[in-house]
């Protein structure tokens, strides 16, 4: 896996262990000696906080179950009687529930910090598949993780999601009764959410390792996109990046604190607070805001079906990103074109889940349509385009000499 | 090494074990919580006294209420049973306890029904000696809920209890 | 340095813009402005105030609990630290004065009896059908959680209950609805609940309209935050602690560095 350990075990019980099962070696070559380029700047912290994000959601769901029954009748106020009764409960379930949103921040984060330096590019295409993979996992827990609550949001987002497949012709009904496990969404369908809740992180993290083995394959990309060219260009993984990603971390930390302790809220639907009801439709019905881009694109095709496709599309549109992108350099930083419509992509994106927020009427419909196409034309015709009209800046030598003149011009590495 | 890397070690050493320590601080007090909401909330103590009207008990009848989970038995003890329990002499028991050591009043016997021996629940008004016999594996306890014969080791446990007036006992 | 502030400048600007999203739309659902107090809840410093919480469950118990339960909060609650801390014997008082459904009894029977601290505040129906039976079809919802369950709940709630008023002449009233400027549709089923003098507080302070919606609105936001001071506190300790922890990682770090570009 990684040859990079010089490993040498010191001790009898380490020297045992290494002939039986190279564990010590493999997590010293991986995550001490690993040689790391030496002018990632912070924007590759996130990975590392993305570990963070899902041990913590892992620790603090698995003590959630500890005091939550997963039945209709019994969903909603053992919910409560964690908030109220369960020692530090408030404190373990907000730290869980806006730790979800902290989590897509953070991947929101490291998937455009892939974009814009071109992490996805040969020979990293797999990583980037992997990470996509990762992205679809974490949207099915966090919709799963939002149902069991059963609150009034809980309940409709799972019809209106769940119905969706009834789009597809011929087995649409079956799948759908399937999937509920009876005629609505009902208590088989809590019950079957609940274990897939538990579940689906645990191959999130299964996935993570094969990411991270798939990076340490070529190494981590850089902020000029360039390869390492040899020693001069890398330093150890510890300590310098374990320093500046604990650092990271707890900076991460205080934003999410903020959060938790201050307006644990508002990144929530007060809606999700009343018990599910099924004869009662809240009159908007939206999911969390990391969902609220896709869910944008769903509604702006007035067709069900075919609305359905949109958002599927637009899903595995970012699978082909290493495809679709043309171009021979990586880093946008070399590419003055790119750049640009890497900023409007992402102003695309945030006017997508604002949208996604809104009724499906009037000038929203509209503005969500115009954004839409938008996304699409990004991905199908912009990035295609772009790596065989655009002129890039002249690349760096190495990442070395890239590193001494910024230092000497006082430009950030 | 010139001079000032020599002095150097000391500086740096002495952040980062205040990192460490402070790291280790906060290590410690994130932990708590999470080992704190396994032990009893606040429901669950609620429950952890009960009060029971004792004023139907007549002489000779018991009732058995819940408390923390496990069977109480509450028996209004008859003149004899009482006699009974003071006339044994201690120093045979397997586990000695005089009668008035387990009772505040003595017609009001309040003992977990809980057999010492594996955890079964005892029956009363058996056994061979007017008191209690547990089914599971023999043990025989007496008047005063203490073992006589059979596994159980020790005597049926005596909660904490106080009599709020005549008619009412707080329990736990 | 500068990447330091970069990170900074940006989760700052992430925090504003999180904060102001949800602040800048306090309205109920017409783009009626609501009603703004300052309650002693509010910002990160918050603490309820305890006369406050005790007049409030005044109110609650003297006008609102006909209609509406609070079925997530018990007796022993109103003696808990952050609450309207009540003694513990004034909850066992409190508590006895209502009934609840026990049972079954060893005939089979389940039967009343009074309320004991440990037990939820009593309901004013066995259940959803016989509340709305008793009132024309309309169901008065559990009040418990209900300052989360509203856009800037608290001030929405304190607007409603003082937003009532005769309906203007372009409004046809749907029948035995009221109107009231803040309610979504300006059409409610429940009639103004409240009106001046109605309770008598037991610390004295005068029983206006406002006073009482201010108090059982304070109240009503303590069932739905029982912990909301706990949380304010040790959110103080942990911002700091973070902060310094933060500090000396980020020393650490330069340290670590120095000797590199």
């Amino acid at each position: 896996m990684s040859g990079h350990s010089t490993f040498e075990p010191t001790s009898a019980p380490a020297r045992w262990l290494e002939r039986r099962l190279p564990i010590l070696s493999l997590m010293h070559g991986s995550f001490v000696a690993f040689p790391t380029p030496k002018n990632l700047n912070y924007w590759w912290t996130f990975g590392g906080i993305l570990m963070f994000c899902l041990m913590t959601q892992i620790i603090t769901g698995i003590i959630l179950v500890m005091h939550f029954t997963p039945h209709v009748d019994l969903a909603f106020s053992s919910v409560e009687h964690i908030m109220r009764d369960v020692n530090y409960g408030w404190l373990i379930r907000y730290i869980h529930s806006n730790g979800a949103s902290m989590f897509f921040l953070a991947v929101y984060i490291h998937m455009f910090r892939g974009l814009y330096y071109g992490s996805y590019k040969e020979p990293r295409e797999l990583i980037w598949i992997l990470g996509m993979v990762i992205y679809l996992l974490m949207m099915a827990a966090a919709f799963f993780g939002y149902v069991i609550v059963w609150g009034q949001m809980s309940f409709w987002g799972a019809t209106v999601i769940t119905n969706l497949f009834g789009a597809i012709p011929v087995v649409g009904d079956h799948l759908l009764s399937l999937l509920w496990g009876g005629f609505s969404v009902d208590n088989p369908t809590l019950n079957r959410f609940f274990s897939l809740h538990y579940l689906v992180p645990f191959l999130i993290f299964g996935v993570v390792a094969l990411h991270i083995w798939a990076l340490h394959v070529p190494g981590n990309n850089n902020p000029t996109g360039i390869e390492v060219k040899g020693p001069q260009d890398t330093v150890m993984f510890h300590p310098y990046y374990t320093a500046k990603d604990t650092f990271a971390v707890v900076v991460f930390m205080l934003f999410f604190a903020i959060f938790v302790f201050y307006m644990p809220n508002a990144l929530g639907e007060p809606d999700n607070y009343i018990e599910a009801n099924r004869l009662i439709t809240p009159p908007h019905i939206v999911p969390e805001w990391y969902l609220l881009p896709f869910y944008a694109i769903l509604r702006s095709i007035p067709d069900k079906l075919l609305g359905v496709a949109a958002m599927g599309v637009a899903i595995f549109v970012l699978f082909l990103v290493p495809w679709l992108d043309t171009s021979k350099v990586r880093s946008a930083r070399f590419r003055p074109l790119y750049k640009q419509f890497f900023w409007i992509f992402l102003v695309d994106a945030i006017i997508l889940g604002y949208i996604g927020a809104k009724p499906a009427e009037g000038m929203y419909l509209l503005v969500g349509r115009l954004a839409t196409a938008y996304y699409f034309i990004h991905f199908f015709v912009i990035l295609p385009v772009l790596g065989l009209v655009e002129t890039p800046k002249p690349l760096p030598e190495s990442i070395s000499k890239s590193v001494l003149d910024n230092t000497a011009t006082g430009k950030p590495a | 090494m010139t001079a000032d890397e020599a002095q150097e070690p000391t500086r740096r050493d002495f952040l980062y074990i205040a990192t460490g320590a402070v790291g280790a601080v906060g290590a410690g007090a994130l932990a708590w919580p999470f080992i704190h909401q396994l032990n009893p909330d606040a429901s669950v103590k609620a429950l952890a006294s009960i009060e029971v009207d004792i004023s139907a008990i007549d002489e000779g009848a018991a009732v058995t209420v819940t408390w923390r989970g496990k069977p109480v038995f509450i028996r209004h003890r008859t003149a004899q049973e009482i006699a009974a329990a003071e006339a044994v002499n201690v120093d045979e028991l397997r586990d000695p306890q005089t009668d008035a050591a387990r009772v505040q009043k003595p017609e009001w016997l309040i003992m977990v029904g809980v057999c010492t021996h594996l955890g079964c629940v005892p029956l009363g008004q058996q056994g061979d000696f007017g008191g209690w016999f547990c089914p599971c594996h023999g043990s025989h306890y007496d008047t005063s809920g203490r073992v006589r014969k059979g596994p159980a080791p020790l005597n049926l446990a005596v909660p904490e209890y106080v009599f709020l007036d005549d008619n009412r006992v707080k329990i736990g | 340095m500068r990447k330091k502030m970069q990170i900074t400048l940006y989760s700052a600007l992430l925090a504003a813009g999180l904060v102001l999203l949800p602040a800048g739309a306090s309205r109920a659902a017409e783009g009626v402005d609501l009603k703004h107090v300052d309650w002693s809840f509010d910002g990160p410093f918050g603490k309820f105030d305890r006369a406050q919480l005790k007049r409030g469950f005044q109110v609650y118990r003297e006008v609102c609990a006909a209609c509406h339960s609070i079925k997530f909060v018990s007796y022993r609650n109103l003696s808990d630290a952050g609450g309207p801390e009540f003694t513990e014997a004034a909850v066992k008082t409190i508590a006895a004065e209502s009934n609840v459904t026990d049972g079954p009894d060893a005939d089979g029977e389940m039967f009343e009896r009074p309320a004991e601290p440990k037990d939820r505040v009593a309901k004013p129906f066995p259940n959803d059908n016989a509340a709305r039976a008793a009132n024309n079809g309309a169901m008065p919802p559990d009040l418990s959680l209900m300052t989360k369950a509203r856009k800037d709940g608290p001030n929405y709630l304190y607007s409603v209950l003082t937003g009532y008023d005769e309906a203007p002449a372009d409004v046809v009233m749907a029948d035995g609805m009221s109107f009231n400027h803040y309610f979504p549709g300006q059409q409610i089923a429940m009639p103004q609940p409240m009106s001046d003098e109605q309770v008598t507080y037991e610390d004295g302070t005068p029983a206006t309209l406002d006073q009482m919606a201010r108090d059982v609105t304070a109240f009503l936001t303590w069932t739905a935050e029982p912990k909301l001071e706990d949380r304010h506190r040790l959110g103080f300790k942990v911002m700091i602690f973070l902060t310094i922890f933060a500090g000396l990682l980020y020393a650490t770090y330069k340290r670590v560095w120095r000797d590199q570009h």
